[in-house]
């Protein structure tokens, strides 16, 4: 087995275990289900906050969007204005179907050698299970919000009912979940098989989508399977949301706290990793600047004093060169 | 220089199969052929630039200067300070591999570390492992390593076997440019005094002379009425281009490759073609005689040094506005970078077509306009005389560079301008063109004879669709408007589609152009017959 998911499942299963023996059979429920939790939100939040800090302030020197159609030139030539936006609103669009739709992905190609040749194939897996991925994961937040408000808001109910569209089960399938962990499984099933992946991707790679892959099973498994008490663990997470904080009489199963703390432990991994793809993308220069580098001069803050061969010493260099070969001259 | 494969060969050796070892356990191929040559100290010293004693990557020892990893350190810290691009491409890559099989060294080679990604985690690992939290403390498991001289000779290796040609930016779904790793990479290694000779010998030769091959200015004149006697024998009309000439409407800038090396020289008569039978007011400089800027590939601040030259002799001049030739790195540094650099150019005009009157109000700050987009605009207007058939011989497709294509958008001007002058015009295949355009496989500064293995493999990708058209339709001329392709293309094609000729496109408008009092025409701008039936006849 690999180092890199060898660690990786290694410390999910023994942050699970410690969450486990730590609520479940010590009885440290106040520190995982209030310390912890607190601990993780203060650190996601700072750490998010620093890391995007530290992004804007390295300034943007050169306006270097990569341009990925016509440019804006002639009246009659028609200019892309989403892939190669010379308006910030082309930006805002570009930006949007990049965030929103993953457009860069989705024009994914794969490179074969077929026969003497080389070919290209569009390929639509990675920019499919990204999207599975990141929308069910997206689904999911939403509906867990129904456990932090009182009363619950309608988009809450809204998305749950689209989510339980299949009505199928007791209590209610709910798809955002099961396909929140398709696509963690297809997205770390990429990386194992397919070698080329296999070889780029580090234990960094492989922890979050084993943490998430832990997260979305204990969930699962406390909604379908050892039913958890939903009212609760909203009592708990009202507590949280209202600075009231206390453990629920009675507590909660060993299973709720693995399903807590592992979600803790991603919130807090989210500003040291590369999971903070999720505001760099934002910041990224190439994608959220308009290529309208000839009609609006860009500033550059520390632009630097360098030092020029100039004219007068070019001159002085090859002046009677110059003279003799009929060349215009400064100084005769 | 080392012998190469045969073309079969080399294709047949390509593997994508990836090596047992991790890829931080490989160590580069430094041998001979598989490097480009170091600079000479000579022109480090002429630019002030650090300098080392003469060295070969070949060298077991380097001998770096003894605080090496303190200068990389602070050289590090200071650009994560001044780049925010570096700073969010360090942090952000989630590795997903969609860059992996984009790049054409990588498909050319089958090398992991041509991979974008992993061309990044050379510089990333480094990253982690001084500037992260994470990094220091778990070090190999969160991807972290020393800095080790063999790092140092990894990047040497495979920040010179980049192109910057931004391919991998445009799938990358953050948009991460390897072309901005490997300027920081290169910026690091020159910080050591670690250059190639085939970028700073030309960037030495810019800064005094003012162009790549070192052209001092009554040479360069004489170059040029070179190429109006040409004109002349095979229109029967006599050009007389004016030389730093003060009161011009226009200054006019190109590569010098344009002065100096077939095909780029027709591509150059094309130019002096053109403006003579529009009676353009231009005149060209023998200061500022370099379109391209190796500084790009050297480091900002010397990319900045170089490109001075065009705004102070606009100056100079007392010019309305700048024109430019077919290039493509420079317009790279035009379009991104000069007027930040050097702007702002409020002694120039908004450049205006003294022919049709339209004004290019996407040059309105930088006042720089690209020729292709003049053209296009007198195609347009009517305003020149043309004979298509006078290129019938050619089957022609077209080159996207990857400076105008990504770093720019000029697209469709230089295809209308074809379409104009050619009959007989091919797209190669849509994953090849356009955004998606292949390198040439020579680009930023690689262009060298000693590494013609990486280069050959590298302009496969081109070759290959170049290769498509031509069994297709029969396609045998592949036109571009850069002066490394014209450099580069000549050999890449002899070696991987034998029957297919490169030129400019000014070179083909200079064909169709019908001048007014020309002679009948009997040859094209090289001297060879106009149509293949004349060809056939001769022999």
């Amino acid at each position: 087995m690999n180092v890199n998911y060898f660690y990786s499942l290694l410390a999910v299963v023994v942050l699970g275990s410690v969450a486990y023996v730590g609520a479940g059979v010590a009885g440290l429920q106040g520190v995982f289900g209030i310390f912890i939790p607190y601990l993780a939100v203060v650190i996601f939040i700072s750490g998010f906050i620093n890391r995007v800090m530290g992004w804007a302030r390295s300034p943007v020197p050169f306006r270097i969007p990569t341009t990925c159609g016509q440019q804006q030139s002639l009246d009659w030539i028609q200019q892309n204005k989403i892939d190669n936006p010379s308006t910030l609103f082309g930006v805002i669009i570009r930006m949007f179907l990049e965030i929103v739709l993953f457009r860069s992905l989705f024009k994914n190609t794969r490179t074969e050698i077929v026969g003497d040749k080389i070919a290209y194939k569009w390929v639509v897996w990675l920019w499919l299970f990204a999207i599975l991925f990141h929308y069910s994961f997206f689904a999911v937040v939403i509906r867990h919000l129904r456990f932090f408000l009182e009363p619950v808001p309608f988009f809450v109910s809204f998305l749950e009912q689209i989510d339980g569209i299949l009505q199928v089960g007791l209590p209610g399938i709910f798809l955002s979940g099961v396909l929140l962990l398709a696509g963690a499984v297809l997205l770390l099933l990429r990386r194992i098989l397919i070698p080329k992946i296999n070889y780029i991707s580090m234990a960094a790679d492989y922890f979050p989508l084993l943490l998430i892959i832990g997260i979305a099973l204990t969930g699962i498994m406390m909604r379908y399977f050892i039913k958890v008490d939903v009212v609760k663990v909203k009592e708990l997470a009202m507590g949280l949301a209202t600075f009231h904080a206390g453990i629920p009489e009675g507590g909660l199963g060993g299973l709720f706290f693995v399903h807590l703390f592992l979600v803790c432990i991603l919130v807090m991994y989210i500003p040291f990793s590369k999971l903070m793809h999720m505001g760099g993308v934002f910041l990224s220069p190439t994608r959220n600047m308009a290529n309208n580098n000839r009609m609006k001069r860009h500033i550059n803050p520390w632009n630097p004093q360098v030092k020029f061969h100039t004219y007068d010493e070019y001159e002085d260099d090859f002046r009677e060169k110059m003279i003799e070969a009929g060349l215009p001259v400064e100084k005769e | 220089m080392v012998d190469i494969l045969k073309p079969e060969e080399m294709f047949n050796s390509i593997d994508y199969t990836s090596p047992s070892d991790r890829w931080e356990d490989v160590p580069p191929d430094l041998t001979l052929g598989n490097f480009c040559y170091p600079t000479k100290k000579k022109n480090l010293e002429y630019l002030g630039l650090p300098a080392k004693d003469e060295w070969s990557p070949a060298d077991d020892d380097w001998h770096l200067p003894d605080n090496w990893e303190e200068i990389i350190h602070e050289g590090f810290k200071e650009r994560l300070e001044k780049y925010r691009s570096l700073k969010v491409f360090m942090d952000i890559c989630v590795r997903c591999g969609a860059c992996a099989d984009k790049c054409h060294f990588f498909i050319g080679s089958g090398d992991p570390k041509n991979m974008p990604v992993l061309r990044a985690e050379l510089l990333r690992s480094v990253y982690r492992k001084d500037f992260t939290t994470a990094g220091k403390i778990l070090g190999s498991i969160a991807g972290a390593r020393k800095i080790t001289p063999l790092v140092i000779k990894e990047w040497f290796s495979y920040f010179y076997q980049c192109s910057e040609c931004r391919r991998c930016s445009v799938y990358c779904p953050y948009g991460i440019d390897t072309a901005e790793i490997t300027m920081m990479g290169r910026e690091l290694l020159s910080l050591l005094g670690l250059n190639i000779n085939w970028i700073l010998e030309p960037v030495a030769n810019c800064f005094r002379t003012g162009n790549h091959l070192g052209i001092q200015p009554h040479a360069l004149k004489e170059m040029i009425e070179f190429f109006c006697d040409d004109i002349e024998e095979i229109t029967g009309i006599k050009i007389n281009p004016s030389f730093n000439r003060k009161g011009a409407e226009i200054l006019f800038i190109t590569p010098s490759g344009d002065f100096f090396a077939d095909p780029g020289t027709y591509t150059m008569m094309g130019y002096l073609m053109l403006f003579e039978h529009i009676g353009l007011d231009y005149t060209l400089s023998t200061y500022a005689s370099e379109g391209g800027n190796f500084g790009l590939f050297t480091s900002s601040e010397v990319m900045k040094r170089l490109n001075g030259k065009m705004f102070a002799e606009a100056k100079r001049l007392g010019v309305k506005w700048i024109l430019g030739g077919e290039c493509g790195h420079m317009w790279r540094v035009i379009n991104q970078y000069m007027d930040t650099m050097n702007g702002p150019a409020d002694f120039l005009e908004i450049p205006k077509s003294p022919i049709t009157g339209t004004r290019f109000d996407n040059a309105a700050s930088t006042k720089m306009v690209h020729i292709a987009e003049f053209t296009a605009d007198l195609i347009k207007n009517n305003k020149l005389k043309l004979d298509p058939s006078r290129n019938d011989k050619f089957k022609v497709t077209f080159h996207d560079s990857c400076n105008p294509a990504r770093g720019m958008g000029l697209l469709d001007e230089p295809r209308y301008v074809l379409k104009g002058v050619c009959n007989h015009f091919y797209e190669m295949p849509e994953n090849t063109i356009r955004e998606q355009t292949f390198c040439c496989g020579s680009g930023s500064g690689l262009n060298t004879e000693e590494i013609m293995d990486l280069r050959m493999r590298g302009g496969l990708p081109r070759a290959n669709a170049v290769k498509h058209v031509h069994d297709k339709h029969g396609v045998n001329m592949l036109a571009c408007i850069c002066a490394i392709d014209r450099a580069a293309l000549p050999p890449l094609m002899d070696y991987w589609v034998p029957e297919v000729g490169v030129t400019g496109i000014h070179e083909l408008v200079g064909n169709a152009l019908v001048m007014e009092g020309e002679i009948e025409r009997t040859t094209d701008l090289r001297f060879e017959p106009l149509n293949e039936e004349e060809a056939q006849t001769d022999e």
